[in-house]
């Protein structure tokens, strides 16, 4: 919502483009097929049209609306999300825009009680977290998307039917000048929490529902803080409430207030009334000068998921496919991770170098990332808005007792999000285990500070294999005729061999994603090969 | 005790309040504090504890 006087998209900082609708007067039949529809051309879409143009595969997307998104507003955009950026070529404008952040502060009735910083080193090539607001992220995506050849985007654009056909999919599309029938061989709906498509497909998320509601609101304001998130838990200006503060570019800032039980949401969703509690807000934290309010909403807290994010040749993808609560920043990054997934898989399958079953791993893989997400949420959600006596009682016990004994801040701390381990995925090898530590599989690869580089910048953008041995790298060079392997030997890199827990004879084998897909530690090329036509599923015995 | 530890306390606890009722979860807690100060056993240690668990009980 806006100030009154302000249409929904009048900002006080970004301009919202005006996309046009396609002008099908000058379309031939060409027009009307590519492999890949993507419904909603949200961060979610562009990024999974990204991942397969970084494959070399054609994507038509659609989109209902004729700008970016207004409702939707995340703004915490973390590490293994930037890594994802960068393999589709996209992440300059997000590290020249963005404001990097490590540390977090709580508050309990005004006094902090607790500053944590979230792992963070000089092998690490990108901060843990990054905050952007959601409408620069889409308007980075789409400037990729648009110096791509691959990716058409059609904006007015709404799919309103979806059929299976013998062989493939038949979308209908509805668009200014009418309707007209499009075919692909997959469909990616990434059209949101309420998703046209999931209903089509007469699919129904399943989980719960928290009892917290939030209101956010963005304001604009010069404030001398730096990016460094707060939560205030029962600050004076919302007793037994909890507030969390993000500083944005653009000195925009995000304020959450959570809702008591008793409180009207549409009388708390007036204006004046969000005015008034956002200065409260500022009061508590201090700011005595002018701001100006941008925008606001409100959210509550749910864990919701499909059971399976495949139906058929239809992939659901990012929000469509899960709503979980907004305390461990994973909506997008955990959309985005989504994307990348199965555009990488998808890309493999249509290029004909992985055989179809890659495309099973991808539920299993991304709901397992989901429930990881549904099971550290609600441990976020049970602090930050506990919705039983006992959970009250305890969180309030800990944070009385934080205000002189720093233990109990801890149990403050949200830990924030880290990328899911894929270690039950059919697309990795079971773990090798002889090591003794180093990253296990189905881990996202630890980056590792080269002389003049990080390792990621050496992996390419198909499987890597990292060994430790020059022999053995050049064995396998020598075999890789039909070029499948991106080979990086880290032997004259002191630090590689304890990085990796690895010994010279040591070998990874790296998916697309940055996925570790098989370890060896006493490895061969025929040991290698063989994994690699596993995890690719391009072994005789998986065919 | 780490941190997991703590919290996997922190859920009991929290589960147990809940299951016996806000009612009885006064009388729960004083025998859970006795019968975890006997087990300790040492009383200077209980001492400064109840000091530091009667601070900051209410807004001020």
């Amino acid at each position: 919502m806006r100030p009154a006087g302000r249409s929904e998209t009048e900002s006080l900082y970004f301009k919202y483009p005006k996309f046009p609708a396609p002008n099908r007067a000058q379309w031939t039949a060409s027009e009307n097929a590519a492999p890949v529809a993507i419904v909603g051309a949200g961060p979610i879409g562009m990024t999974a049209a990204l991942a397969l143009a970084n494959g070399g595969i054609r994507s038509v997307v659609f989109d209902n609306k004729d700008t970016f998104n207004d409702g939707s507003r995340a703004i915490c955009v973390a590490r293994p999300s930037f890594y994802i950026l960068e393999q589709l070529g996209a992440v300059a404008p997000f590290l020249a825009k963005s404001l990097g952040w490590t540390t977090g502060r709580t508050f309990y009735r005004g006094q902090q009680i607790l500053e944590f910083d979230m792992p963070d080193s000089a092998d690490e090539k990108f901060r843990p977290m990054y905050n952007l607001q959601q409408q620069y992220i889409e308007q980075f995506l789409y400037e990729a998307c648009a110096a791509s050849n691959l990716i058409d985007i059609r904006w007015q654009s709404e799919v309103t039917d979806v059929q299976d056909t013998a062989s493939n999919v038949q979308i209908e599309v509805t668009d200014p000048s009418g309707k007209y029938l499009f075919d692909a061989e997959w469909v990616l709906a990434c059209d949101g929490a309420r998703s046209p498509v999931r209903k089509m497909r007469g699919l129904r998320l399943q989980g719960e529902n928290f009892e917290g509601r939030y209101v956010i609101a963005d304001i604009q304001m010069d404030l001398d803080y730096p990016t460094i998130r707060r939560a205030l838990f029962d600050p004076d200006c919302r007793r037994g409430g909890t507030v969390l503060v993000h500083k944005q570019p653009d000195n925009i800032w995000r304020i959450d207030y959570q809702l008591r039980d008793d409180e009207d949401e549409a009388h708390a969703l007036r204006e004046e009334v969000v005015r008034d509690s956002v200065a409260a807000v500022l009061k508590d934290i201090g700011h005595d000068g002018p701001w100006e309010l941008e925008w606001w909403s409100v959210y509550s807290a749910n864990t919701l998921a499909l059971d399976d994010y495949r139906d058929g040749r239809v992939f659901f993808v990012g929000d469509s496919a899960h709503i979980v609560p907004i305390f461990g920043v994973r909506g997008l990054n955990n959309g985005l991770a989504d994307a990348a997934n199965i555009g990488w898989k998808l890309a493999w399958v249509l290029n004909g170098k992985a055989g179809p079953a890659l495309l099973d791993s991808y539920t299993p893989e991304r709901r397992g990332a989901t429930l990881d997400v549904f099971a550290n949420a609600s441990k976020s959600a049970r602090f930050m808005t506990p919705n039983t006596h006992g959970w009250t009682l305890l969180r309030d016990a800990a944070l009385s007792l934080a205000l002189t004994q720093p233990y109990a801040g801890q149990l403050a701390n949200p830990r924030q999000m880290t990328a899911f381990t894929y270690g039950d995925s059919p697309a990795v090898l079971a773990d090798d285990p002889a090591f003794d530590g180093g990253p296990s599989v189905g881990a996202l690869l630890p980056d590792l500070k080269l002389e003049d580089s990080f390792l990621s910048d050496r992996l390419g953008v198909g499987y890597a294999l990292i060994c430790f041995d020059d022999a053995l790298a050049d064995s396998i060079r020598d075999r890789d005729t039909m070029n499948q392997l991106q080979v990086v030997s880290l032997f004259d890199h002191p630090r590689a061999l304890q990085h990796f827990a690895a010994q010279p004879t040591s070998a990874y084998l790296i998916r697309p994603d940055m996925h570790i897909a098989a370890r060896w530690l006493t490895s061969s090329a025929d040991m290698i090969f063989a994994g690699l036509n596993t995890v690719t599923f391009n072994a005789k015995d998986n065919q | 005790m780490t941190q997991a530890q703590l919290e996997q306390i922190y859920a009991s606890l929290a589960r147990k309040v809940d299951q016996i009722g806000p009612e009885c979860s006064e009388l729960f807690l004083a025998k859970l504090a006795l019968s975890m100060a006997h087990a300790w056993g040492d009383v200077d240690g209980v001492e400064r504890c109840i000091v530091d668990a009667a601070r900051s009980l209410e807004a001020e």
